[in-house]
């Protein structure tokens, strides 16, 4: 888990409806409408792998997110490993009345999110962060809605943190690469958002794409409150900008 | 192509000058002149610390005047192409209109926002061709060229910002204001192609309109960083996970095409 870092919710637009951290236990609240841990028909783990350890409760160091450039890049790793394993969930146990459709778009997407992974870890090498281990147990992987908004909400996030963090990486080549991803993970918030709303102004909807025509933003230490009630693995995100 | 080519280079070499009489840095010190002023005071809070934050150690350098001037090119010949579409009468379907509105908002919105990063050193507005010089000559009466040309102008965008990113990271404020619009584009391009009964990513070099394969050139790289990621998911995947960008004389041979004739 997160420490060290005062969670920012509170002050994210895009953020303010979406988490309310409860000790550990979080619950996802959209408009009003609480997404408990009440499965239907699956339990959250089911068909989930995650390769990392349990260092929750133990003496394990929290992870150590480096420096410079690479403090970026894990950072973004991270986010990808949280995204690969939701999607795998998602299609290991599709929502109740799943078309095929859909079933193919999520596992495009699925497929884009673990070549993003393995991306990272290949290109950090040495320099890598552990595979995370995550927890989706306030998901309802068999409700279409719940899958939608949670994917609809990571995608959002994505494209949030690649804009926010893009001026933290001096290395122009790195640079260029986060570009070549946040464009797909913009690609993937537009569809999620039209099969939540299709045929409207949803696929970049006022609530994330502002007046002057400008997509949304957050800072990777505000990114990380928000995604780290999915990550149980302890990392310190102390040293990810604020700015 | 070449004699477009060269226009649309004109008019990022010689921004107009003469249309403000005084420059964005008079006029942001309240110095300006009447009409310049109450532009400004117009403007959203948010632009206006903006462009003073971009503008504070002087004005701006060509190595970002020029890329920022590409992009407006390419906002110019958006929001034409938006306003040209919305407006012919039984064009786009009502049903998917709620659509292009959005769109068409976010790219009057790009250029209004470039022009104001830009001032006085702004690019001249190409007289826009819907048609592509002929290409789609049924563009503003066929709402499937509609949506295929669109599609087209939108993943220009996405490969052109993109392209781009690294010759404006100097300046933060700029460098991440395009990213933002850079990542609203692939929002557009990917709603285009649901519209069109696509998934809402690019395989390969893939395209059902033989036209716009310019616009597609490349993108069936698999390499970034020296790791081949085709070996994960298999290759079509390898190709939609990463969009690929576009250099400036390729972008500039697209954005020719659709910005012939005298510049205004």
């Amino acid at each position: 888990m997160f420490r060290k870092l005062d969670t920012g919710d509170e002050e994210l637009r895009f953020l303010s409806r979406l988490t309310q951290v409860k000790g550990r236990r979080t619950f996802l609240t959209w408009s009003g409408v609480t997404i408990a841990a009440v499965a239907v028909g699956c339990k959250a783990d089911d068909g989930l792998q995650p390769s990392g350890r349990s260092p929750r409760g133990g003496a394990t160091e929290p992870v150590d997110l480096g420096t410079g450039d690479f403090l970026v890049l894990n950072f973004a790793y991270a986010l990808e490993q949280l995204e690969a394993a939701f999607y795998t969930q998602v299609i290991a146990s599709p929502f109740s009345g799943i078309t095929d459709e859909e079933s193919s778009l999520l596992d495009d997407v699925r497929k884009h999110e673990l070549i993003h992974r393995e991306f990272f870890k290949a290109a950090l090498g040495s320099s890598a962060i552990p595979a995370l281990e995550v927890d989706f147990t306030d998901v309802d992987f068999g409700s279409r809605q719940s899958v939608l908004e949670t994917a609809r909400t990571f995608e959002d996030l994505g494209v949030s943190a690649y804009n926010g963090a893009g001026k933290y990486l001096e290395n122009l080549d790195y640079l260029l690469v986060a570009g070549k991803i946040v464009s797909v993970e913009a690609r993937h918030a537009a569809a999620i958002r039209d099969l939540l709303a299709p045929k409207t102004a949803a696929f970049a909807g006022d609530d994330v794409v502002d007046e002057q025509g400008l997509d949304v933003v957050n800072t990777p230490a505000d990114v990380f409150a928000a995604a780290d009630p999915f990550i149980t693995t302890e990392i310190d995100g102390s040293t990810l900008p604020t700015t | 192509m070449d004699r477009d080519k060269k226009l649309i280079l004109d008019a990022l070499e010689n921004p107009d000058g003469l249309e403000r009489a005084v420059s964005r840095r008079d006029a942001v010190r309240g110095g300006g002149m009447f009409g310049v002023g109450v532009a400004l005071a117009t403007m959203p809070v948010l632009l206006a610390s903006l462009t003073r934050r971009a503008f504070a150690q002087g004005p701006l350098p060509n190595s970002i005047i020029n890329p920022l001037n590409l992009a407006l090119v390419l906002e110019y010949l958006e929001s034409d192409f938006y306003v040209a579409g919305l407006a012919a009468s039984g064009l786009i379907p009502s049903s998917d209109r709620a659509v292009f509105e959005q769109v068409s908002k976010h790219e009057a919105a790009h250029v209004v926002f470039l022009e104001s990063v830009l001032g006085d050193k702004k690019a001249r507005r190409p007289t826009f061709d819907p048609t592509g010089r002929g290409a789609f000559p049924d563009v503003l009466t066929n709402y499937q060229t509609f949506l295929a040309v669109s599609q087209g102008l939108e993943d220009t965008g996405v490969r052109a910002y993109k392209g781009q990113a690294g010759n404006v990271a100097s300046n933060d404020d700029i460098l991440t204001a395009a990213l933002r619009i850079h990542s609203v584009e692939a929002r557009h391009a990917s709603e285009i192609r649901r519209l069109r009964g696509q998934k809402g990513w690019i395989t390969g070099n893939e395209t059902d309109v033989a036209a716009l394969a310019p616009t597609y050139a490349g993108e069936q790289n698999t390499t970034h960083l020296g790791i081949d990621v085709a070996g994960f998911e298999g290759r079509d995947a390898a190709t939609e996970a990463f969009d690929e960008p576009l250099d400036v004389e390729a972008v500039l041979a697209i954005a020719g095409t659709f910005g012939t004739g005298p510049i205004s």
